[in-house]
């Protein structure tokens, strides 16, 4: 198996005038393609940061970060923009939907900033829609949606583009009991479907559903255990 | 993502809040219609003047008592003193002194009421000579101008303007009626035609004209004086011939060096150039006031786009976290900064044209459209957009994407 993810030696330092705070403290994991892993720690744990430098949302003070083997930890904004959308497919715990656009064109948006001429998106947009079960709601505004369809709508967005990674955060923390299974289920599809998924969250059902977990404390992985389901769904 | 995205991705922006967006051209709108109109009056003001003294004819030279030093500054003095006189006139008729004036009119003028029957009329009196009619340039619509020797004799006769005809005679010809001025019975011989100098009317189409002599003894006068004499030149070749010859007669005749002066001549030319650049200064001031206004509407144009990035920074950071460079972000909301701008300013000129169509007739004024102008305002109106668009864009490509999704 390829290693997807490789993180060697990962620290975040944020500045507040005078005051240094590390929120990542030497963080070292790989993830291999097609692996399920969910990050877990409680809050201030430095999940989040680890989270946008996994997302490539920010750049690592120190270490080195290669994702599909290229080395994202000291690239360019707009260098580090083209990877996010190549590479990685989010999911927020927000949805994050355009409400003035209906779900089709909500999908499609990264294949815009990809430069994919206009018939193919729709196409591949209604495909990822259908892949997650609401083909028949293309043309619905997320307003019009309910929070588990709006959550799906955005799992199709993170998927049109073929990412190598899904970053999930906090995916079902916005919805009901029966959506959250209806999300996590679509999760568990996808990555029976062979795509890596990493998940993060500070719920232990949730994080259950992973087959690997990385739990972060204080900055650090203080374990890396694979769970129950390690296996069972590949 | 490519312009034509670009540009599809800004247009739903701006029609997703089509409210704040009207709004926010409204400032470009009534700036760019007020700059349209502002220089359609100026233009259509000065086309009045020109076409007015173009009216009086190419070859005229119009000589006042008083002196100005340029077509700029008018020295005190100008139009009202009484330094010219009949004779003055006649020395310029011969032909041996002035051999390139072709006719001479000398003119007075002054107010006075005019009665047929029940109808009063305050109108001005032109006294002058039978050359006036050929040297003005008009034509009759009916009856005849004065003869010489109606003029030599001080006749009771007056040729009425087309305006004071029909105030004083609603119905029926005027030709052969008697209008009563200062006591005094005149015979109505003619009506002039309309100058047609402007659709407005002026003082052109509303005057009464009789011989300069009977005009003398009308108001009591027995000074000599003229308040202007008309010299038509053989033609335009001689015209400055004409000027120079007039010139050397006058100080001559005045015994007064050039520098004292107490009459001034001037040609069609001067007198569209004086008129011209009184209306100038005022079409630059105005403008200036409508463009600061302009100005305004652009600082608008930022305000909002600034308060859009503020608020879609959600929606910044989710499309930066898809893959949007900042690069693509800045020029989305230039874009859309932009299109306000070329939006509000296409309005602008909408309503500044259809304002040049509804106006004149209820303001009594011409509106010139110069194409020039709206043309220009259309590109002002974009480069306000984009000018001030630059800083709110630069803004929108900095936000970091976490800071962006992180906002709530």
């Amino acid at each position: 198996m390829s290693a997807i993810i490789e993180l060697d030696g990962i620290r975040k330092t944020y500045r507040s005038g005078s005051i240094e705070f590390e929120a990542l403290c030497g963080v070292d994991t790989t993830v291999n393609t097609g692996e399920y892993v969910a990050v877990v720690g409680p809050s201030g744990s430095g999940k989040s940061t680890l989270m946008n430098i996994l997302g490539c949302l920010d750049n690592p003070t120190e270490g080195h970060y290669l994702l599909a083997g290229e080395d994202v930890s000291a690239m360019t904004e707009a260098h580090l923009a083209e990877v996010r959308n190549r590479r990685i497919g989010f999911v927020f715990q927000q949805f994050n939907l355009l409400a003035s656009l209906p779900a089709w064109r909500n999908v499609e948006l990264p294949l815009v900033y990809a430069g994919v001429p206009r018939s193919e998106r729709r196409e591949r947009a209604v495909a990822a829609l259908e892949r997650v079960g609401l083909g028949d709601r293309t043309e619905n505004r997320p307003g019009e949606l309910s929070g588990g369809q709006q959550q799906r709508v955005a799992v199709a967005r993170a998927l049109v583009t073929e990412p190598a990674m899904i970053l999930a955060d906090e995916p079902t923390g916005n919805l009901d009991s029966r959506s959250t299974a209806d999300v996590l289920e679509l999760l568990d599809e996808l990555h029976a479907s062979g795509r890596t998924i990493v998940l993060i969250t500070h719920e232990h059902e949730v994080a259950a559903r992973a087959e690997r977990n990385l739990v972060i404390r204080d900055g650090q992985i203080v374990s890396d255990n694979p769970t129950a389901r390690a296996g069972a769904l590949v | 993502m490519n312009w034509l995205e670009t540009f599809r991705s800004a247009g739903e922006a701006v029609r997703a809040h089509r409210m704040r967006s009207i709004l926010t051209m409204l400032g470009i709108v009534i700036g760019i219609a007020s700059v349209i109109l502002t220089v359609g009056f100026g233009q259509g003001a000065q086309k009045q003047v020109k076409d007015e003294i173009s009216a009086l004819g190419s070859n005229l030279l119009i000589i006042a008592p008083g002196s100005s030093t340029d077509s700029g500054g008018m020295r005190g003095g100008f139009g009202s003193a009484q330094t010219l006189t009949t004779e003055d006139a006649a020395a310029i008729a011969d032909s041996d002194v002035v051999p390139d004036a072709a006719k001479v009119a000398p003119t007075t003028s002054s107010s006075a009421s005019l009665t047929a029957g029940e109808t009063n009329w305050t109108t001005s009196v032109v006294g002058t000579t039978t050359s006036w009619i050929d040297v003005r340039t008009r034509d009759l619509a009916a009856g005849r101008f004065f003869t010489d020797a109606e003029v030599t004799r001080g006749a009771d006769v007056v040729v009425l303007g087309p305006d004071t005809a029909n105030e004083l005679f609603a119905r029926g010809s005027p030709v052969g009626q008697t209008v009563s001025v200062g006591g005094r019975q005149l015979t109505v011989i003619g009506v002039l035609d309309s100058s047609g100098a402007s659709s407005s009317g002026t003082s052109e189409d509303d005057e009464a004209v009789v011989p300069i002599s009977t005009a003398k003894s009308l108001t009591g006068s027995t000074s000599t004086s003229v308040s202007t004499i008309y010299v038509e030149a053989a033609s335009a070749d001689t015209l400055s011939a004409a000027y120079q010859e007039i010139d050397n007669l006058l100080l001559t005749r005045h015994a007064v060096s050039s520098d004292d002066a107490d009459f001034t001549i001037s040609t069609q030319d001067s007198l569209v150039e004086t008129a011209n650049s009184t209306n100038e200064t005022l079409t630059v001031l105005l403008t200036g006031i409508a463009a600061i206004s302009l100005l305004v509407g652009g600082v608008g144009v930022m305000n909002i786009m600034l308060v859009s990035v503020t608020e879609r920074i959600r929606e910044i950071g989710l499309r930066k976290a898809l893959g949007a460079t900042p690069t693509v972000i800045g020029r989305q909301f230039l874009v859309e900064a932009s299109m306000l701008g070329l939006a509000g300013g296409l309005v602008g000129v909408l309503i500044g044209v259809v304002g040049s169509w509804v106006l004149p007739p209820l303001i009594d004024q011409p509106v010139t459209l110069s194409v020039l102008a709206t043309a220009g305002a259309i590109a002002t109106s974009l480069a306000l957009g984009v000018g001030f668009g630059v800083y709110p864009a630069g803004r929108a490509a900095r936000l970091t994407p976490i800071d962006a999704l992180r906002s709530e």
